[in-house]
Formats: structure tokens, C-alpha cells, sequence
């Protein structure tokens, strides 16, 4: 079964969205959407270093990712600017340094196109290994650390006083991050990571009535675009990153649509019967 | 265990520097066991900075701030927003930074009064509902040391003198100590066992009923507070319903106007204001 490219793909991409689910959700309930954006273009900046060292790449990118959530967690400490100021200072000049570090080395031919989409179709069994290896150590820690790590998100203040050690939890939480953008980079690409992060935790929202319950069904749901993006991209020959995006998007509007369509309704009734 | 007789928290000539000011200075306390003390104060005064410092959330600028070893602490802050994007049931947030029993979860809710809401989703709660609730939360755990920061804010007023009337009942249930924060000055009296004023600084500290005819407390409150002021003393007048409610038929407030205005002499401690 792992000969098959198409096999492979599947089986990296589920676990690509096992782990991307219920970090997402806590993505989306810290308002970090744009957290994840800085780390996926930092990762360029960790391609480009690796292909300057010659190390390995997954490695480059998480250690650049760790650097990045560190600065982050110390100028919010240092710096009298807001997160979202921050994020985005860090962010393009990750960027822009991976960029001017490419363009430094005339010798090499980097297909930019594939990092910034992915290419799961040519993950290979050792990438299976990295991602279901490095997934499982992620879902672990975050297991051990779900308490004190989900009562910081709640209320920092509380935890804190309460011996939860809100801080260590932020800590980890960065580390987790910075370990999920490296391993799914090479299989949805840097431009999509945040997208595996956060459509399956928002249409889980939607349905789930306690935090644990919201990541497992995000877990699902993420799995779900999965093999109806890669079928997809099959059926139709569209390429396979985006196709998962796609799919997930659909699945976001279908479950959104049906209340949105009932709320249009009833405020069309609505001014009918104040009109009349 | 030598520990007994240790105090809870203690704060040894605490002070917290922000931006060019101190926001609260030269504070001393110490809190022991089965407790009650209420830190009272006008707004700004530092009163919840000093629970802060109290709880180890604000480390000291100046002087320190002592905990007893694995001290058990619940907290009710001043004020907590919970975003909307959680999905967080009544019920989930009872065990929110520890494990407790359902029973015991149960039986916090019924205390306070909030076991029917114990399936809603906490962002429906109203402000009163909500305190309610994590006053609960707080007292599910059975810690040593409770700390309250106005935590009848949104309770209507038979409501809060049922809320210092749980408060006492807890104390005395877990021998917990108590760190209560107050604005309103009557009520909370009654249910504490020492009060330390504060405006920046400690202006006095005493027993409820020496702070209250002290000059500085005077000074700090006005004269109309502490003229008009009637000391709420606790008599249980009205009963409890079998849910813990208050059976409306029987009459739930009482004041007992002890306070004259005699010259009874100030035990406040010193004052520097």
C-alpha cells in the first residue's frame, strides 16, 4: 500500500489533520489565526537556511519556527505593542530575510511554487515516518499539558494563581506549534499550513459543546477534507494542497449556509410584517 | 505537621511599580487559616493588585510576598471574559484547573445556587449568574485559601448578603482562609473578621467595628459613609428553601444599627496618609 503514491498521500495528509485539529482549536479560541501565518512564512526562512547549511529541512524550519514564537513571547513582554502588530513585524521580516537568503544562492534551483503549496503526491515513506512520528509526540505532549494549557486559554490570571503555570503552557504551546508547521509544511506547503489549522477547529465550533469534544470532531473534520481533497484533485486532476483547502472550504460553507440561509429568511419575514 | 500554624499568605512591606507610579505600597498582611479578611478601599486603591501579589500573579517591586508551600488556591477574580469561541459548559468549568467529583461539583452549584444552570454554556450567563458560578468553581476544590475579588458584583442585594453568608458557612465548613475584596462597605462587614483599609497604602487595619468608627476610614469613605453607615450584623432571619434559595415569605434583611457615632477610640494602625 505504501508503494502507492496516491496511498501515501492519504496517509500523510490524515496525519497532517490528526494533529493540525486540536492545535487548531486552539488557534481559534486564542485569536492566533495570524500566529500561524508568521510561522509559515518564517519556514521559508528556515528552507532557505537549510539549503544554505545543508541540513535537513523539517529540522531548519522547526528550529526557525521555535526562534520566531520566542522573540514573539518576548517582545510581548518587552515592547508596548500589540500581538497582531507584532505577529506581523516578525512575519515579513522572516520572510523577507528567507527571501534575500535565496536570492543569495545563484547555485540553487528552488522550486518556490512547491513550498509555498506542498506536494503530498511525492511525500515519501520516510515523511510518513516524520509526520506520524513527530504527530503522535505532539498529541502526547498536548494531552499531558491539555489542563493547565486550556486553562491558560481560558483565563491567564486564574491559572497562574491557581498553580497551572499558565507561562511553561504558552511555552509549549509555541514548541507544538513550531513542530506541526515543520512536519506538514512539505505535505500542504507554507501558504495552507494555517488553513489545516484553522477550518477544521471553525466548522467544529459550530457543533461541539466542550473544548475536548470540539478537537476530536476537528481531528475528524480535518481528516475528512483530506480524502475529499486528494479524491477530488484526482477526479478533477487539481492540485492536491489546494484541493484539501477546497474541500474543507465547501464543508465550512455547507454547514455555515443553512443558518445564514434561516436568519435571511426570518429578517425578511420579519420586515414584511413590520412593513404591513 | 509544623506547617499548622504557618500563615497562609503573607505579604512583608509589598509594593507593585508600573509606569512611573506605585500602584500599591508598603502593604503587610498575613491571612491563617479559617480566616476571613476583606481588603477595603476606593477604586484605585490597589485592593486587587494586592490580591495579585497575595495569589503570586504580580511579584513584588519592593518588599516580598509569601505562600505556604502546595498551598490549595481558588480564585475569583474582579473580572473574567471568556471568548466566546470556547465552548465551555457550566460544568466543565468546574473542574477547570483540577479535578473535582461530580458530587462534589453538584454540591458547590446547589450552595450557590447555580446547580440548574449546570448544562448552559457559560457565555449565556448573566454577570450575576456568572459570579455565582465561579464562586462554585472555587469552593467544588475545598482549598485552603479562597480568594474573592468582589465577588457579589452583578448580585443583587439580597443576593449578596446570601453570598458573605455562604462565604462564612464555607470558612467554617473547610476551615479555609479568606481573602475578600469589597467596595461596599456595609454588608461586608458583618461576615469578616478583620478588615485592612487601603488607599495605596494600609490606612488601618482592624476588626470591622474598630475600622469603622476609626478617623481614617473617616477620611477615606467621608464623612457621610461613615456617618450613615449601619453595620450589618449577621442574624439569620429568613430560611432557605430546599434548592439553598431564601423563601421570599420570610423577610432577608435585617440591619442592626449599631454604629453611633460615640468616640470609641481608633485601634487603626498607623496611618501615614
Amino acid at each position: 500500500m505504501m508503494d502507492d503514491f496516491f496511498s501515501r498521500a492519504i496517509i500523510a495528509g490524515v496525519g497532517v489533520a490528526l494533529v493540525a485539529g486540536p492545535l487548531g482549536c486552539y488557534i481559534v479560541w486564542r485569536r492566533l489565526a495570524y500566529f500561524g501565518d508568521t510561522l509559515s512564512h518564517a519556514a521559508l526562512l528556515g528552507i532557505a537556511l537549510a539549503l544554505l547549511f545543508q541540513v535537513n529541512i523539517t529540522l531548519s524550519v522547526f528550529l526557525v519556527s521555535v526562534f520566531v514564537s520566542l522573540a514573539l513571547l518576548i517582545l510581548q513582554r518587552r515592547v508596548t505593542l500589540s500581538a497582531d502588530a507584532l505577529l506581523g513585524l516578525l512575519a515579513h521580516s522572516a520572510l523577507a530575510f528567507g527571501m534575500v537568503a535565496l536570492s543569495f544562492m545563484t547555485w540553487v534551483r528552488v522550486d518556490l511554487m512547491g513550498f509555498l503549496f506542498g506536494d503530498i503526491l511525492a511525500v515519501t515513506p520516510f515523511d510518513i515516518a516524520v509526520i506520524w512520528g513527530g504527530g503522535l509526540l505532539v498529541l502526547i505532549v498536548l494531552a499531558i499539558f491539555w489542563r493547565s494549557l486550556f486553562a491558560a486559554t481560558v483565563n491567564l490570571e486564574l491559572a497562574q494563581a491557581e498553580g497551572m503555570k499558565p507561562e511553561q503552557a504558552n511555552i509549549i504551546f509555541m514548541l507544538l506549534m513550531a513542530a506541526v508547521i515543520a512536519i506538514s509544511m512539505k505535505i500542504v506547503g507554507v501558504l495552507l499550513i494555517t488553513s489545516m489549522l484553522i477550518f477544521p477547529a471553525a466548522i467544529a465550533r459550530r457543533f461541539a459543546s466542550g473544548p475536548e469534544q470540539m478537537a476530536l470532531m476537528a481531528a475528524l473534520i480535518g481528516v475528512i477534507a483530506v480524502f475529499g481533497g486528494l479524491f477530488g484533485s484526482l477526479q478533477w486532476d487539481t492540485p492536491a494542497g489546494p484541493s484539501i483547502v477546497v474541500a474543507a472550504s465547501i464543508f465550512f460553507i455547507i454547514t455555515v449556509l443553512p443558518s445564514a440561509i434561516i436568519e435571511i429568511v426570518k429578517s425578511i419575514r420579519f420586515n414584511k410584517v413590520k412593513n404591513e | 505537621m509544623t506547617q499548622l500554624n504557618e500563615p497562609l499568605i503573607s505579604l512583608n512591606n509589598a509594593g507593585i511599580y508600573r509606569s512611573d507610579r506605585w500602584l500599591v505600597r508598603d502593604v503587610s498582611l498575613t491571612l491563617g487559616s479559617g480566616e476571613i479578611l476583606t481588603l477595603i478601599g476606593p477604586n484605585g486603591s490597589g485592593k486587587s493588585t494586592t490580591a495579585k501579589m497575595a495569589l503570586g500573579i504580580l511579584k513584588p517591586d519592593e518588599g516580598s510576598a509569601k505562600r505556604r508551600k502546595k498551598l490549595k488556591v481558588r480564585y475569583v477574580p474582579q473580572k473574567v471574559s471568556i471568548d466566546w469561541t470556547v465552548p465551555l459548559k457550566v460544568r466543565r468549568l468546574m473542574s477547570l484547573t483540577g479535578h473535582v467529583t461530580k458530587d462534589e461539583a453538584d454540591r458547590a452549584m446547589n450552595l450557590t445556587g447555580t446547580l440548574h444552570l449546570a448544562n448552559a454554556e457559560v457565555r449565556t450567563l448573566s454577570g450575576g449568574e456568572f459570579q455565582r458560578v465561579l464562586l462554585a468553581r472555587a469552593i467544588a476544590f475545598k482549598p485552603e485559601l479562597l480568594v474573592l475579588d468582589e465577588p457579589v458584583q452583578g448580585v443583587d442585594f439580597n443576593g449578596e448578603i446570601e453570598m458573605y453568608e455562604l462565604i462564612r458557612k464555607i470558612r467554617d465548613e473547610l476551615q479555609c482562609g479568606v481573602l475578600l475584596i469589597s467596595h461596599d462597605l456595609h454588608i461586608v462587614m458583618a461576615a469578616t473578621d478583620r478588615v485592612i483599609c487601603l488607599n495605596g497604602h494600609v490606612c488601618c487595619s482592624g476588626t470591622p467595628m474598630n475600622v469603622a468608627v476609626s478617623q481614617e476610614y473617616k477620611d477615606l469613605f467621608g464623612a457621610r459613609a461613615a456617618s450613615g453607615l449601619a453595620l450589618y450584623e449577621h442574624q439569620h432571619d429568613h430560611q432557605h428553601l430546599s434548592n439553598g434559595s431564601i423563601n421570599p415569605e420570610s423577610n432577608p434583611i435585617t440591619f442592626v444599627n449599631q454604629m453611633t457615632n460615640s468616640k470609641q477610640s481608633s485601634k487603626g494602625d498607623k496611618h501615614d496618609g
